[in-house]
């Protein structure tokens, strides 16, 4: 197949290759370890994907942000503008402000690496979302990789903080109302809130000439850091303990089947980069996003409609907005109203998120090691409560748009404030009611929701019993329903498996005459 | 026939998993497939292959006439990057134009992107179901104890006379410094002071709007409505005036429902009364921007917090708790306004000592 000509040049690279690998070695005795590393097997499936958007998004914010950062000016000193934009022309304004607007209107290829830089910090939240579900449904977090868990909810928590002190940099009407918020939410903390938020601050709200320069240095050193280390610590922990996979054909929780690192997954895994680069700069060219012009500069005498935060901050806006009016005081003291939905809620939320691998633990008793996922039908209580969160959020998110949503339906926002308010509670109920009676319906029917229609052929074999031929599902091994009830503590992979082929339930695949 | 059991794949059965494989999962399997039987127990990380797995297998390996065509494709999209990366420069070179650099990027990330998808995809080996061992994720139970006798050996040497050195000097001595070492941070903001009990208006302050110019009593009409500030503090960019913007509004003839505290607060002028609240709204600090002359509400645009002017400015609806504190006015005799005061109470959202003195 390969001509001659090819052979030798194969023959001098290997031998180019084994003497630059033998100096390494020499050195580092690295040869063990970069052959293991290449050698190394990721197993394939699309949800893996999404944790590499992350990164990816992440990577591309870092190179866009320093682009950025070479002409932002984190100063609250006052200058007046002259540009070339004729709107603003002689308002005085912020030089962070200023300086922005600059960006966007007067740097070659500014405005493009301004947009995709909030583009894709819009989806590495979204990413981080997703995968974070992904693994939550799939039973990924369990035993043995709790510890990534906590590391990516950690993960999730200061890459919220980064975008909104990304989002407020620039000293608009619309970041500027967004910080006037978090300062009256930290304010709100009882004993020591107004001191935090004039630590913060430098002072009274707006803060002093020094509070850009802090967030900047919070924005573009601190925290990226921060995601940087906690980053590679994520990857180095799945790196050691190898990824999870569905179960499957061949599968066991002692192998692990998929494509190897060199070439074929760096190779795929760089085409990804590319393609993530390919839409984030594609949105940042067409699609505008926080036109802080139209906002205009921040001022504590104005605010405007349509006050929206990105997105991953609109399930605590609209928290806000859903909490009554209520604060408590007593013996002249009190705990503000902001404190319960902008301090609380968050609280609660990370707290229940961060133990969740130890509460699911003790809701299924399961203190086995698994490699092989779960697959979200097979776990009804978990799937249920994942989506009846995700239900809360959502009710949330969209109470962070009520006077948006009420232009546009044309009904009052207290009208849809108070639907709302119900939805918080009714919604997840609901949704998570639904889900736990779908996960069991799927587990009877071995329908696949996506992959393919439910259907197959009944057979009669020749004791004259109906069997039904034809449900082959992906991930689902060989069509083996289950009853996720059944105990997962057997040695090799999820104990329904065995448990079905005794059962015979519906959708056992077994041929006729077994 | 024994159907094949996910987790308990013997050598023999690899055919059949090949056969099973489900058809929309078109992988070819490759090589001797599935583990051997506790292959991987006890094998150390890192992955231990076993040596007869063919994985030098691409979808086109046999097929050199497909595999050429493919390299022509994959070269020609990159082609495609190469000569985004001209019209790049050349759109950089001639003033720059965010769509024309949105498109470029887009393509060339996207062609290269494609690229070295099919690329990985038909012409690159390793991929596929290649099986590896996971290896334990333990140690062993030797390397278990051990660690815990090397600890021990340090432990029991460190806590000797019952910790002495730790417990009676390092653990003192590293509080103490450690307090030290975070003392600098006490620089970064001021102290409590009356920040929030008091705001840039006083006794006399004449009432101007926000270009800075003395605002007349007749400025306003009824059901009009305008923003204000102390003379000379209209810059609210300052932490001093910040929580001093206000709204003036002419609610007409009497119909103010007056609150105890704000007794007297509003002005008579002609057959008008004038009304000066608060533009800070007492939930998370917003302008209270928004006003609805039918209802004569104020709606703040952050959380949709309103304030009924004619109840004198109380939360009707929304988060906040509080109604708007009211600025007393006074009108001097060409006709300017002045604030009697400053607000008689804190002006904007809560806190933990509000109801305590200044």
């Amino acid at each position: 197949m390969s001509t001659v000509a090819e052979r030798s040049a194969a023959r001098k690279r290997a031998l180019i290759a084994e003497k630059a690998f033998n100096e390494l070695d020499d050195r580092l005795g690295s040869s063990k370890w970069l052959r293991s590393a290449m050698d190394k097997i990721f197993p394939d499936h699309w949800s893996f994907m999404v944790g590499e958007v992350a990164m990816y998004s992440f990577v591309i914010l870092l190179l866009t942000g320093i682009y950025l950062a070479l002409f932002y000016s984190p100063s609250s000193a006052i200058v007046v503008y002259h540009g070339p934009y004729k709107p603003l022309d002689g308002q005085s304004m912020t030089q962070a402000y200023e300086s922005t607007i600059n960006l966007s209107f007067s740097v070659r290829a500014g405005l493009v690496m301004r947009q995709a830089h909030h583009w894709a910090a819009l989806i590495f939240l979204a990413a981080i979302v997703v995968h974070m579900c992904r693994v939550f449904f799939t039973g990924a977090f369990r035993k043995p990789r709790e510890i990534n868990w906590t590391i990516g909810v950690t993960l999730l928590l200061v890459a919220m903080l980064e975008g909104f002190s990304g989002y407020s940099l620039p000293d608009d009407l619309l970041s500027g109302s967004g910080l006037r918020v978090v300062f009256s939410i930290i304010q709100s903390i009882p004993f020591v809130g107004v001191w935090l938020a004039f630590t913060a601050w430098g002072g009274p709200f707006p803060g002093s000439s020094a509070f850009f320069s802090r967030l900047f240095v919070i924005h573009e050193f601190l925290f990226p850091l921060l995601i940087a280390g906690l980053l590679g610590a994520h990857l180095g922990v799945l790196w050691h303990q190898k990824h999870t996979d569905f179960p499957g054909p061949g599968k066991t929780e002692r192998n692990i089947v998929g494509s190897r690192l060199w070439p074929q997954y760096a190779v795929k895994s760089a085409s990804l980069f590319m393609f993530i680069c390919a839409v984030v700069f594609g949105l940042g060219g067409f699609v505008q996003i926080n036109p802080i012009w139209v906002y205009g500069p921040f001022s504590a005498a104005r605010a405007s409609a349509g006050t929206q935060p990105d997105w991953y901050v609109g399930w605590l806006d609209g928290a806000l907005r859903l909490w009554p009016h209520w604060e408590f005081r007593s013996l002249g003291h009190e705990i503000a109203n902001p404190f319960f939905p902008g301090i609380l809620l968050p609280g609660i939320v990370f707290a229940i998120i961060y133990t969740w691998p130890a509460i699911d633990r003790r809701l299924f008793n399961d203190h086995e090691e698994h490699n092989l996922l779960d697959r979200p039908r097979d776990k009804p209580l978990r799937t249920a409560i994942g989506v009846a969160a995700l239900f809360f959020f959502a009710d949330l998110t969209l109470a962070s748009a009520t006077d948006l949503i009420g232009n546009g339906l044309n009904i009052s926002f207290e009208l849809l404030i108070e639907i709302l308010q119900y939805g918080s509670f009714v919604a997840p109920i609901i949704a998570g009611f639904v889900t736990y009676h779908v996960c069991l319906l799927l587990q009877r029917t071995e329908a696949h929701p996506i992959q393919r229609p439910v259907g197959g052929v009944i057979v009669r074999d020749a004791q004259g019993a109906f069997h039904t031929l034809g449900y082959e599902h992906g991930h689902g091994g060989n069509g083996h329903g289950g009853n996720g009830h059944g105990a997962e503590s057997g040695e090799e992979g999820p104990a329904r498996h065995g448990e079905l082929e005794v059962a015979g339930a519906p959708g056992d695949p077994d041929p006729p005459g077994r | 026939m024994e159907t094949l059991q996910p987790g308990q794949g013997a050598p023999g059965d690899a055919e059949t998993s090949a056969e099973r494989a489900p058809l929309y999962f078109p992988k070819v399997i490759t090589g001797t497939h599935g583990p051997e039987e506790g292959a991987g127990l006890g094998t150390p990380w890192p992955d231990d292959v076993p040596p007869e797995q063919d994985d030098t297998w691409y979808p086109l390996r046999d097929d050199p006439w497909k595999a050429r065509r493919m390299e022509y494709v994959i070269a020609s999209l990159w082609a495609v990057t190469g000569g985004c990366g001209i019209g790049l420069m050349i759109c950089y070179w001639t003033g720059g134009q965010t769509q024309v650099e949105g498109a470029l990027l887009a393509s060339a990330f996207g062609c290269l992107a494609a690229g070295l998808l099919l690329w990985a995809k038909f012409l690159l080996p390793g991929q596929g179901d290649i099986v590896g061992s996971r290896g334990e994720h333990r140690s062993s139970p030797e390397d278990r104890a051990a660690v815990v006798a090397s600890l021990s050996r340090g432990t029991d040497a460190i806590m000797s006379r019952r910790g002495f050195l730790v417990k009676k000097v390092l653990v003192p001595v590293g509080g103490i410094f450690g307090v030290a070492a975070l003392w600098p941070l006490a620089s970064l903001g001021p102290r409590y002071g009356n920040f929030l009990y008091h705001t840039a208006w006083y006794r006399g302050a004449r009432l101007v709007d926000e270009f800075g110019r003395p605002v007349r009593a007749s400025d306003v009409e009824v059901d009009g409505i305008m923003t204000v500030f102390p003379e000379g503090h209209t810059d609210t960019d300052i932490p001093a005036n910040a929580m001093s913007p206000a709204v003036l509004i002419n609610v007409g003839g009497d119909r103010i429902q007056e609150r105890k505290i704000n007794e007297g607060f509003a002005l008579r002028y002609g057959g008008s009364n004038l009304v000066c609240f608060s533009k800070i709204c007492t939930h998370a600090g917003c302008a209270v921007s928004l006003f609805n002359v039918l209802s004569m509400q104020l709606v703040c645009p952050c959380h949709q917090s309103t304030f009924d002017i004619l109840l004198d400015a109380k939360p009707v609806f929304g988060p906040a708790p509080r109604p708007l504190p009211q600025l007393p006015l006074g009108v001097t005799p060409d006709g300017y306004l002045y604030a009697v005061s400053d607000f008689v109470e804190p002006v904007g959202p809560g806190f933990w000592n509000r109801g305590g003195p200044a």
